[in-house]
């Protein structure tokens, strides 16, 4: 897998579908002119232009494969956001935008090779920390790789889950994906020990054990990644192994 | 252009002096970096500069602290594209750490507890342009902003001003650091928008 080494300039792409994931979050596929590719992981500068010339950009990660050429990014509404809400409420399928990128080269999965021992792989996600770490998951499952994956995913509540209905499905068919889900306000019905705050505990039964020396991708706002990249060092995982993404102010 | 993105108004502001090209205004602290926070012991911190013949230039946390302070106010450009205005910092100038110490180099790499590593040009850390700065609103820096001290390096793009510094390492030659090898630009200049090489 290439990872361009750096962003090419703003390139004017095409809307060419929408799909509701939650009240506040909606998947964009988004047609890009001469797309180089992403590695799972990696980020889009998306820019608007009003008709006056007034322009707005903001980052958000690739949600989509690496394997399926395609670029879909999912946006979480911020109420007070200047960007968000449109591409969460307004823009329709055929309308156009630009787009700078693939960007980053840190937060990246790259396959084992073949005859590679596999690293395992925790992924810690907080709300929608989970996008960056969904193309991760994707992409292990389209290229049939047999790292084993683990993901923490840490949610206020079922509904508000994104991609929830396809976390369940990769779980129970594929034996290389493990999902630890965390309900902090409200869980489903019958749900053992119901919504609760993540704690050390709760990271310690949902993450492999740090004598494994998984590869860990932290994502989610930033008290949620300090919190979280704390128990994992206190839990004894290497602060080498642990990369990390925060978003938010 | 007659390019626009349909239904598209933005939250538009007057002018806004002092704005580099491609960033908004926040007035929230977002906080970005590559792993867990280190956890850094005053009691153990030091501060080195070493230059390009192998001398080294060693501070414990008191007597860094015994250098003569400033207060600085300054605004702030992430590459992210955020900017923050008026932020308040106390710290010690890259003036009074540099001066006496003996050097021809052009470059300086910096270091950070943590592996975090960032090259910026010398002539930028002169001048009254950059410091180690310890204090933030009047507060001790917090670990999560690059605390006990952090370099502060306001007229460049912000990863410049790298957390939990730890050193520097003047070099003759421009060595890119971590952000700079995986492909942000050697500079990094707002008002230049030079995000990315």
């Amino acid at each position: 897998m290439t990872v361009p080494l750096r962003p090419r300039d703003w390139v004017r792409a095409t809307v060419s579908r929408v799909h509701s994931e939650t009240p506040n979050a909606r998947t964009l596929a988004i047609d890009v002119p001469g797309w180089p590719g992403h590695a799972p992981g990696q980020h889009v500068d998306i820019r608007l232009t009003a008709p006056d010339g007034y322009t707005a950009s903001r980052s958000y990660s690739i949600a989509s494969s690496s394997a399926s050429g395609v670029v879909e990014v999912t946006v979480d509404r911020l109420d007070d956001g200047e960007v968000s809400p449109y591409l969460v409420d307004v823009v329709v399928p055929g309308d156009q935008l630009e787009v700078r990128g693939p960007a980053g080269r840190w937060f990246v999965w790259t396959a084992d090779a073949p005859d590679a021992a596999p690293r395992p792989v925790q992924l810690v996600a907080g709300g929608s920390g989970i996008v960056p770490l969904m193309a991760m998951i994707r992409t292990h499952d389209d290229i049939h790789s047999s790292t084993p994956f683990r993901l923490l995913y840490s949610v206020r509540s079922p509904e508000l889950a994104i991609y929830r209905t396809e976390l369940l499905e990769r779980a129970s068919t594929g034996d290389s994906l493990a999902v630890h889900w965390a309900f902090t306000r409200s869980a489903p019905e019958g749900w053992a020990g119901g919504a609760a705050r993540l704690d050390l505990s709760a990271v310690r039964r949902g993450v492999f054990p740090p004598e494994l020396g998984a590869e860990v991708f932290v994502c989610g706002s930033t008290p949620f990644v300090e919190a979280a990249a704390n128990w994992l060092l206190d839990l004894g995982h290497a602060h080498d192994d642990i990369r990390t993404e925060r978003y938010g102010g | 252009m007659g390019f626009f993105s349909n239904g598209f108004s933005g939250r538009r502001r007057p002018e806004v002096p002092g704005l580099p090209p491609g960033q908004y205004v926040t007035t929230s602290f977002p906080v970005l970096s590559t792993g867990p926070t280190p956890r850094v012991d005053t009691d153990d911190w030091q501060f080195t500069i070493a230059t390009e013949t192998g001398a080294v230039h060693r501070w414990s946390w008191d007597e860094f602290r015994a250098l003569p302070a400033e207060d600085v106010s300054t605004d702030i450009h992430c590459v992210t594209t955020w900017s923050k205005f008026g932020t308040s910092w106390r710290g010690v100038s890259l003036d009074t750490l540099l001066a006496g110490i003996d050097t021809g180099a052009g470059f300086a790499l910096a270091h950070s507890y943590g592996g975090y590593t960032t090259n910026v040009p010398l002539p930028d850390l002169l001048g009254g342009k950059a410091w180690v700065a310890f204090e933030f609103d009047g507060e001790p820096l917090a670990s999560e902003h690059g605390g006990p001290a952090r370099l502060l390096v306001p007229h460049l793009y912000f990863w410049k001003s790298a957390k939990w510094v730890q050193g520097l390492t003047l070099l003759e030659h421009d060595t890119p650091g971590f952000w700079e090898q995986n492909g942000y630009h050697m500079y990094g200049d707002p008002f230049r928008e030079q995000r990315y090489w």
